[in-house]
């Protein structure tokens, strides 16, 4: 989860993982980095941006029988590009974000047409890399903390 | 006898203005962001989220900022707003396997593949109170960083499972929909999946109790912490209309495994039991606790004998809720004017029954 990502590679990503990047990033990210993309194209609400709930599922013993745990926020919103109205653009995003959805959800319509490349590059080749650093940092603090076991010698001889 | 009740609605217009007045306190002093709520309480974000059944940080500083830091009250700020929100679905289950892991350790092994990560903890604080908190902007600090931990680490009971020495944990071949608490009232006999989910909303003093109580003797079950672990699991999810599963976020839990001695049966070989607790945010304590009460709670199953409160799941999962409990407790306040003059005839009546027959008696 946490490889670097490669542009180069980018032909590569799938339409799960760009749209997991989206649903995770920071709304102030997002809304820095659309900005690069310059005037966005025209859209049509396909479904008008919704906050709702998804219920987030455990297994007992993280292996076994499927429990509901609790719910999350969420909003959703889809959308079609006025130049190609055949392609639908979805948002699935965490929390309750209006500005965030829609974002993602014309960035997920972009990356179905010619813009593919430079929007892998200049919006999620960026989160990607800003999400790795998060969890590296969060995981180099944690590695300071963790116990170097040393065995007391007994003074028996 | 139905007397209507009017008035009151000057002295409640008050009483909204008084605790809006009391919630913002001195006003020379600045008021309270949420954005500190979050940042700066938040173990009691997490506590509201678990309770209140709702991963939203921001909705849970909100409503402990209106309920001036009440917790319960809080918890049912949390739970109202959470009815109010279309349900678009049912995640996948969480993968705590593949955890960003910022916590993990086990009191059971020492040596663990990926080792024993304490992260952030008050276990080894010494719990003076430390006056430095009180000077403000003194206390911006950066913890210092080493080599990462391992990107994923294994489940303790995981390995332990592997060895045939740990109770399996059984899975459906093809998997009901799980019992959903949100949408489903209680129903006695309880499975596993509404039990856990009870537990996960259930109140941290009432859970914490029951597990202590286990640990004093009351369903004694000889607990040891196979591993806690806490930090960030994605969330998944298959919308309908695309029709494959995408990651829709990330939320940090803990999740706690309990190892219980189990001695076996004639048909059953001995192995260790277990017990299971996860709650959202870094809730230790809570996890813990549940993990005993849901291994007490396992007794029938095992043909152990359920002789003590924590074993008996009508009463567990009956007043676990603090939503539940506070609404019912609260109801005393009500107005009973009509139900307490009928009991206060009744009661003088008897009296005046007893006293007339003692003169009687006197009499003859």
């Amino acid at each position: 989860m946490d490889e670097q990502f490669d542009p180069d590679q980018s032909a590569n990503v799938s339409r799960a993982e760009w749209m997991g990047v989206l649903a995770r990033a920071s709304t102030t990210s997002l809304a820095e980095l659309i900005k690069s993309l310059g005037e966005l194209p025209e859209f049509n609400w396909l479904r008008q941006p919704e906050v709702g709930a998804v219920m987030t599922r455990g297994r007992a013993g993280g292996t076994g029988q499927v429990f509901s745990v609790g719910e999350m926020s969420v909003t959703r919103c889809a959308v079609t590009l006025t130049s190609s109205p055949d392609i639908v653009g979805h948002a699935y995003v965490q929390g309750r974000d209006i500005e965030k959805a829609k974002s993602a959800a014309i960035c997920d319509a972009l990356l179905q047409t010619n813009r593919r490349e430079e929007v892998l590059r200049s919006i999620i080749a960026p989160l990607k890399d800003e999400e790795s650093a998060r969890h590296l940092k969060a995981r180099r603090k944690a590695g300071a903390t963790k116990v170097d076991f040393f065995t007391m010698v007994r003074a028996e001889s | 006898m139905y007397v209507a009740t009017k008035g009151g609605e000057s002295a409640i217009e008050a009483t909204h203005e008084l605790i809006a007045e009391e919630r913002r306190g001195d006003t020379t002093v600045p008021e309270l962001g949420t954005d500190q709520v979050r940042n700066q309480l938040g173990r009691a974000v997490d506590r509201v989220m678990t309770e209140g059944s709702l991963y939203d940080p921001d909705l849970a500083s909100l409503a402990i900022k209106q309920a001036q830091g009440d917790m319960v009250e809080a918890i049912f700020l949390l739970r109202a707003f959470r009815t109010t929100l279309p349900r678009f679905g049912a995640a996948e289950p969480l993968d705590t396997s593949k955890m960003i892991i910022r916590r993990r350790i086990s009191a059971a092994f020492k040596d663990i593949p990926g080792g024993q990560i304490l992260g952030p903890t008050y276990d080894y604080t010494h719990r003076l109170l430390d006056f430095d908190l009180v000077k403000e902007g003194a206390n911006a600090t950066s913890a210092p960083e080493a080599t990462a931990t391992e990107q994923t680490m294994p489940r303790v009971t995981d390995i332990l499972g592997a060895e045939g020495l740990m109770q399996a944990e059984n899975r459906e071949e093809i998997e009901a929909e799980p019992f959903d608490l949100g949408r489903q009232p209680m129903s006695f006999p309880a499975n596993r999946d509404q039990r856990l989910q009870n537990l996960f909303r259930g109140d941290e003093g009432f859970v914490l109790a029951l597990g202590y109580a286990t640990q004093r003797g009351y369903g004694r079950n000889h607990p040891f912490v196979g591993e806690i672990r806490m930090g960030f699991v994605e969330v998944e999810f298959t919308p309908p209309e695309l029709g494959f599963t995408i990651s829709i976020g990330e939320i940090e839990v803990t999740e706690c495994q309990m190892i219980n001695q189990f001695t076996g049966t004639k048909d059953i070989q001995p192995m260790f039991t277990r017990g299971y607790g996860l709650a959202f945010g870094q809730s230790e304590r809570k996890t813990m606790a549940m993990a005993l009460v849901d291994r007490a709670l396992k007794a029938s199953e095992l043909g152990e004998d359920r002789d003590h409160p924590p074993q008996d799941e009508e009463f567990v999962l009956a007043h676990s809720d603090n939503v539940e409990a506070a609404g019912f407790v609260s109801h005393l306040k009500l107005p009973h004017y009509v139900d307490f003059q009928s009991e206060l005839s009744l009661l003088r009546g008897l009296r005046e029954d007893a006293l007339s027959t003692q003169d009687k008696e006197a009499a003859e």
